[in-house]
């Protein structure tokens, strides 16, 4: 049985846990409003943007020379999956959330016979992803450095993916990353990068004719590009969101788990006090009634 | 004068959005105004100054990289930078010129050197408007 020291020491510990769960949960959330506030301001661009460039992809969909970003490489074997993940644990089930939609995916193409590589951004994905799909990793992009998600930074990114795509490295390019709902729901999310699909695009009513300066296919060899970097700036900033609710969410219930916690070891402590008392009183009358 | 809807966007956030009288877009082939009731077109930017007439005096901003729109509901710019020419600091151009310089000597083939010197003149024809 332990001792009453032991039990004490064990309460304290616990208490101490739960002031540090405690002091993450607000820092979450006072992280969380200027992080959700900045992926909320960057839908417009994303939006927009997809927006006018379905309806240019849309005029220049039947034609032989329609940039290699928007038609594929005409091939479907060699898939990439970019892994957008957190660089920092403790925040509940947000990256294995992630890591488990881009597995069954790479599971399931490789099951169709094609191949796989993978792109990760953030180390957590990598360290969850190595384990099963070492060598179809070709990189990983640390964000760990970064402090706050900018253009440049998912700029960067795409340019690196385009100047793969360039190369022949790959066919068809998937982005994994989750999508923001609320503080309780962030939804895993697969979206197709290379070639470019777009939702939603063109089909109520008739579509304004456009026209074009300079003409639709220069246009759309500097936008493809891109926005790539875009959409990836978007998956970013909806990722870094998502990472600061699900932390919070998480710390929360860590909280209020270590207080149920404290409660139980404080009855402990009580009953084991009381019974070495009863013990003691036993021991100072039996040994007076013996005399 | 009759308004129309003008949003500027930035990746980063919705900058402005609200009704102007005619907004002065620098276009890749040229600056271009756009007055309620353009007909629907698509072009892209070069960097320059975006000039907004609205019910206040003409806000100036300098934008860079992305494309207009002038759609039904009015026209919307997506820029890759964009910076009021009052809250611009000149290191900024600067920096992109010393950017544009650098691609300019990376340049593989004929066509991006082409690109990239055209972008490298813009970028002065720029600077040296803003007087910087």
């Amino acid at each position: 049985m332990p001792s009453l020291k032991d039990l004490r020491n064990r309460i304290a510990s616990t208490k101490a846990t739960q002031k540090i769960t405690k002091a993450m949960q607000m820092v979450a959330a006072s992280k969380l409003r200027r992080a959700q506030a900045a992926a909320e301001a960057a839908r417009p661009y994303s939006e927009r943007m997809q927006r006018t460039l379905g309806s240019i992809a849309a005029s220049v969909q039947n034609n032989p020379e329609a940039p290699r970003l928007l038609a594929g490489t005409g091939r479907d074997q060699v898939h990439l999956l970019v892994v957008c993940t957190g660089e920092r644990g403790l925040c509940g089930p947000f990256n294995s959330a992630i890591v488990r939609l881009a597995r069954e995916h790479a599971n399931r193409l490789l099951a169709e016979g094609k191949q796989i590589k993978i792109l990760c951004v953030g180390r957590k994905g990598f360290d969850q992803l190595k384990r099963t799909f070492e060598d179809e990793i070709i990189d990983v992009i640390d964000l760990r450095a970064v402090r706050q998600i900018r253009f440049d930074t998912a700029q960067e990114i795409g340019r690196r993916i385009t100047a793969l795509y360039d190369q022949g490295a790959f066919d068809v390019c998937t982005l994994f990353y989750s999508r923001f709902r609320s503080v309780i729901a962030q939804i895993p999310t697969a979206q197709q990068l290379i070639p470019a699909v777009f939702e939603g695009a063109p089909a109520d009513g008739p579509t304004p004719v456009y026209e074009y300066e300079p003409d639709e296919e220069q246009i759309l060899a500097e936008l493809l590009p891109l926005n790539i970097s875009v959409q990836i700036l978007k998956a970013l900033l909806e990722n870094a969101a998502s990472f600061y609710g699900a932390q919070m969410t998480a710390m929360d219930n860590a909280t209020r788990n270590a207080g149920e916690m404290i409660k139980k070891q404080t009855l402990k402590y009580n009953r084991t006090r009381q019974a070495m008392i009863t013990k003691e009183l036993i021991e100072i009358i039996s040994g007076a009634e013996a005399l | 004068m009759a308004t129309f809807h003008f949003e500027l966007v930035s990746p980063e956030k919705l900058i402005f959005s609200g009704e102007v009288t005619q907004v002065d877009v620098p276009g890749e082939e040229g600056d271009f105004g756009v007055l309620a009731g353009h007909a629907p077109f698509v072009a892209t930017l070069r960097p320059g100054v975006l000039t907004v007439y609205g019910e206040q005096s003409p806000k100036l901003i300098v934008v860079r990289g992305g494309f207009a729109e002038v759609g039904p509901n009015g026209l919307t710019v997506l820029a890759q930078e964009v910076v009021p020419v009052d809250e611009l600091q000149p290191d900024v151009i600067r920096q992109a010129i010393q950017d544009a310089e650098e691609d300019l000597t990376d340049a593989a083939d004929d066509r991006a050197k082409d690109r990239a010197s055209e972008r490298l003149a813009q970028l002065q024809t720029l600077k040296d408007a803003l007087g910087h």
